[in-house]
């Protein structure tokens, strides 16, 4: 049950990686889960501001399925 | 008129321009349109903590940005009538004083053409998932978060 992960920004400079894949048995198989894991792996700051897109969708359903993407989204600064 | 083909908006680098005199340069031909609006955002020298930017490396998650870009764009063709619209944004690092986006909607007349080049820079400034890294003179760094 394995799923991929993408950080970005100020996310991927504390993760130290730009991607992994993960198991939903070990981080829990909704979205809180998956994001509390993450912050608690490694210790993520500021994590309120911190949005999780599901297969490119914010706010998509709590439910992680396998083979999902879930891509880790610090503040956005385009333009 | 609404384009369905999804676009490319990203640019190596910053916007250089010529590219944004041979994007006017493009639209004689298309006689229907009186009023062009532009939006260019610049890389500014702001200075934090006593040091300077020197540039602004951006990154984006291309895929959904790609996707973001796109119904942007469809929504601002939906709202306002316009003839065309185009959207560049740069991806990597864009010295301060250089372009990093250029927006560019027509339109027969000029309200539609300034409204709609105001909705796409505040849609893409809210909704495109695009991170910048503020590199200071010294190389050390921080990242930008849009007001």
């Amino acid at each position: 049950m394995s799923i991929t992960v993408k950080y970005f920004g100020a996310v991927a400079e504390q993760t130290g990686t730009s991607e992994e894949e993960l198991n939903l048995d070990e981080t829990g198989n909704s979205v809180a889960q998956l994001k509390a894991y993450c912050v608690q792996k490694y210790d993520l700051e500021e994590e309120e501001t911190i949005q999780l897109a599901v297969n490119q969708v914010l706010n998509a359903g709590e439910k992680l399925e396998e083979g999902d993407e879930v891509a880790f989204l610090p503040p956005y600064a385009g333009g | 008129m609404s384009e369905k083909k999804i676009k490319k908006v990203f640019v190596e680098g910053a916007i250089p321009p010529d590219k944004i005199a041979g994007s006017i340069a493009h639209h004689q031909s298309k006689t229907g349109i009186g009023a062009h609006s532009i939006f260019l955002g610049q890389v500014r020298a702001d200075v934090i903590n006593e040091k300077k930017v020197a540039a602004i490396e951006y990154t984006a998650y291309e895929e959904m940005a790609g996707k973001k870009f796109h119904e942007i764009r469809e929504a601002a063709f939906s709202k306002f009538d316009l003839t065309c619209a185009h959207i560049y944004h740069s991806l990597g690092t864009v010295k301060a004083g250089e372009i990093c986006l250029f927006v560019f909607t027509s339109s027969a007349h000029r309200k539609a053409a300034t409204d709609a080049c105001s909705y796409l820079v505040e849609e893409i400034k809210a909704k495109v998932p695009i991170f910048g890294k503020e590199l200071f003179e010294d190389e050390t760094h921080q990242w930008k978060v849009n007001q």
